[in-house]
């Protein structure tokens, strides 16, 4: 099943609306990494609420999504892991280390906002 | 289990053919007892001393429970009811089980009691086998079922009072607390076994997922150790909270605590800890960008 990724402003918000195969999340991977570069983004939000499983797979490839894209110089921020999800993840050592997460997607756009404020004070000062 | 131990006759010895009745034979035991009553009393108290039996009560206490406990012995074995009996014992265990007095105290007690009965019938009727025979197939029964009614008594009790709290602890033991827009605490207070550190992450997830929580404080200051399981799960609710966009802010690591964990080599890297709860706050508040100032700068001077 395609993600649907939708641009807006300065970013990507990809909203997962059902269980994905392995093959569907490295699509998802793949073309997020790619837009980020044709549409200039700031930043790329993944919206998993719709997920009642997270599986070793998919946090690594949320992982090496974040990596990519930080890479590719955005920020990227996953939002929207239930409660129940995120104790099973913890509970198979699955901890999305090194990646921003968020409640959900207002918390998650006004992280990246945050995120680029201290980057432009930082530009300024420079 | 308990149930049938209580109310079954006692099914330890099936009494030979008596010549007397078993009635007449009590009645007479029962009299033995009341005459001796004064030095089998005082004899067993003693001998419950020596045993280091009941050692959080004082003298005259013991003396005081040797001396009710005799008597309702005494009538039970009289009447054959065991109602009053059953009564005391839950009422005493009721009274001694606080000041941490221990099953196998109790037990060992009622056992000296037979035993130091059972002796001042060998005394009595040395001289005559046969009735000395009778007499203990009349008497040994009877103090089984005693001996069954008080321990079985006193354990009931136990386990009820162990249920209540336990319920009490369940139901006390995770607040998750709003203290600000966006800011809960978590105070945890006494020990944590694994269940409980698994109730308390659910219960801290849902609560950031409701309270629309960006930071949480969890004051540990209440917990008295931590043991390398307790520190992970602990690890694993800061890691699950940050899943879920949550910073958590640890407070309240005792000099002990933080002893015990670098000694057992927990690593604690990932996690914000703050000295005390007030700074812990103060942190959190920091993170959300409160600043919090006297009023009287803004309200003029009371």
């Amino acid at each position: 099943m395609e993600v649907p990724i939708l641009k807006q402003q300065h970013y990507l918000i990809a909203t997962i609306q059902a269980a994905l195969t392995d093959a569907d999340l490295l699509h998802l991977r793949d073309a997020l990494v790619q837009k980020v570069g044709k549409f200039r983004s700031r930043g790329v939000i993944v919206d998993v609420t719709a997920l009642d499983v997270l599986d070793s797979f998919a946090s690594r490839t949320l992982q090496e999504l974040a990596h990519m894209i930080r890479l590719r110089g955005a920020d990227t921020v996953i939002v929207g892991i239930q409660p129940e999800v995120a104790f099973s993840m913890i509970q198979l050592g699955l901890n999305l280390e090194g990646v921003a997460t968020a409640l959900d997607l207002e918390e998650g756009l006004s992280f990246l906002d945050k995120q680029r404020k201290i980057e432009n004070t930082r530009g300024l000062r420079n | 289990m308990k149930a049938a131990i209580r109310e079954g006759p006692a099914p330890f010895v099936k009494p030979l053919q008596p010549r007397e009745s078993t009635d007449a034979l009590l009645r007479e035991l029962v009299a033995h007892l009341r005459q001796n009553r004064t030095q089998l009393r005082g004899e067993w108290a003693r001998r419950i001393r020596d045993a280091q039996l009941l050692t959080a009560m004082t003298e005259d206490e013991v003396f005081a429970e040797v001396t009710s406990v005799y008597d309702n012995y005494v009538e039970a074995l009289e009447t054959g009811t065991f109602e009053a009996l059953q009564a005391y014992a839950r009422n005493l265990s009721e009274r001694i089980i606080p000041r941490g007095v221990e099953t196998r105290e109790v037990v060992g007690i009622v056992l000296l009691l037979r035993d130091l009965l059972a002796r001042s019938l060998f005394a009595k009727y040395q001289d005559d086998f046969d009735k000395l025979n009778q007499i203990l197939d009349a008497y040994e029964p009877a103090a089984n079922r005693i001996a069954n009614t008080v321990a079985v008594g006193f354990v009931q009790e136990r386990e009820r009072i162990i249920r209540e709290q336990q319920e009490a602890i369940r139901e006390l033991s995770t607040p998750v607390l709003q203290v600000r827009e966006r800011l809960l605490i978590l105070p945890i207070i006494g020990a944590i076994d694994p269940q409980r550190a698994r109730q308390l992450t659910e219960q801290l997830l849902r609560g950031i997922r409701t309270n629309r929580a960006r930071v949480v404080v969890i004051d540990i200051t209440g917990v008295a150790a931590l043991d390398s399981s307790v520190a992970n799960h602990l690890v694993q609710t800061v890691e699950a909270s940050r899943l879920l966009g949550a910073t958590v802010i640890v407070t309240g690591l005792s000099p002990e605590i933080a002893q015990t964990l670098v000694t057992i080599g927990v690593d604690l890297g990932k996690m914000n800890t703050v000295g005390d709860l007030q700074g812990g706050i103060e942190e959190a508040e920091r993170l959300l960008g409160y600043t919090v100032a006297p009023a009287r700068d803004s309200q003029g001077s009371p």
